[in-house]
């Protein structure tokens, strides 16, 4: 009885680990062209100017778009795969450079730049509603008085004739 | 006459006027580091070549240090590349010409390209030297490489000493290049 019950648990044991098996071996739906663009859209043709991968028509490019695939099916993440193309071709494949080093000039310069435009130009607006500087005096000499106008005005007179 | 009030203009503060003159230079250095990075050429012949390293698609990790006394010969080729076929079976023709004296070295270095079809491509031309991918490009962009295939020739004292752009027509070529390094 003892061996019976032994030979059952046995065969449980052999059973879980085929299940575990063929579980293992389930075949990975093939990733979609889409699934595939997606990361693709992220890169940039290690050999072409300036053209995204997902949109790159050479035979080349087309073949870094299965390479994608093949490592999706391997089951690597988006950000491996990413990593795989670093690797392989350089920092330039990225479509965003990556933040570190140097490259955080591109992240940071913008914003400092903004920042400084933001300050110079409400000094500018600030300055523009400032009283008029002390090199400027205001006088009433504007308001020639009647009689004075008069006078001028006869004195020209007395010159042209 | 009647005067209105005077006000001093402001001024920026002094910490300002440093930060901004800093953020400017720094600006600037950063340019003249990018340009002077850019406008330094290819390596010329006669110039001492630079240490690279490189791992073969076996895994096995190559430094160009490891020769020091040898003439290294290397080539940058890709699967996609149809003027490096041309070349292919030459230059291992001329790497098993040498191969017994160990005093050449030949390295293939596959430029942006897919593993698989790198490996297909030696396969398929029957390369037995060490070859592996240009990480990075890290190798391509020291030598300033324009296209492939280009092979650089490193004599014994790590110099540049020949430089080929496009493909060599024959194995020949190849040792007539190489065999006078030699006899130096």
């Amino acid at each position: 009885m003892r061996r019976a019950h032994l030979w059952i648990f046995l065969g449980l044991v052999i059973l879980a680990v085929f299940a575990q098996v063929g579980y293992a071996q389930t075949p990975v739906p093939t990733p979609s062209d889409d699934e595939v663009n997606r990361i693709a859209k992220q890169l940039y043709c290690p050999v072409c100017e300036n053209v995204p991968l997902d949109v790159c028509p050479t035979q080349a490019c087309n073949e870094w778009r299965e390479l994608i695939r093949q490592k999706l099916i391997e089951g690597l993440t988006e950000e491996q795969i990413k990593e795989y193309f670093v690797l392989h071709y350089g920092d330039r494949v990225l479509a965003e450079p990556p933040r570190r080093g140097l490259n955080w000039v591109v992240y940071i310069l913008p914003v400092v730049v903004f920042l400084i435009a933001v300050i110079v130009t409400v000094r500018v607006l600030r300055s523009m509603r400032k009283p008029v500087s002390a090199s400027i005096v205001s006088s009433s000499s504007a308001e020639i008085d009647e009689e004075e106008l008069k006078r001028i005005e006869e004195a020209l007179k007395q010159e042209r004739e | 006459m009647n005067e209105t009030a005077v006000t001093e203009p402001r001024r920026l503060p002094v910490w300002a006027i440093v930060l901004s003159l800093l953020i400017l230079l720094a600006f600037l250095a950063l340019i003249g580091w990018g340009l002077k990075r850019s406008m330094s050429g290819p390596i010329t012949v006669g110039q001492k070549v630079p240490e690279f390293q490189m791992t073969t698609f076996d895994g096995e990790s190559l430094r160009s240090t490891d020769f020091v006394g040898k003439v290294i010969v290397l080539n940058f080729w890709a699967s996609w590349c149809k003027p490096c076929e041309q070349e292919a079976r030459e230059l291992e023709e001329a790497y098993q010409y040498y191969k017994d004296t160990g005093k050449v070295v030949f390295l293939g270095l596959a430029y942006v390209d897919t593993e698989y079809n790198s490996k297909e491509y030696l396969k398929k031309f029957g390369i037995t030297y060490p070859n592996g991918p240009d990480l990075r490009t890290s190798v391509s962009q020291m030598f300033r490489i324009r296209g492939v295939p280009e092979t650089y020739i490193i004599d014994q004292s790590g110099k540049l000493a020949y430089v080929k752009i496009g493909p060599f027509g024959s194995t020949q070529e190849i040792i007539r290049v190489i065999d006078p390094l030699l006899s130096r």
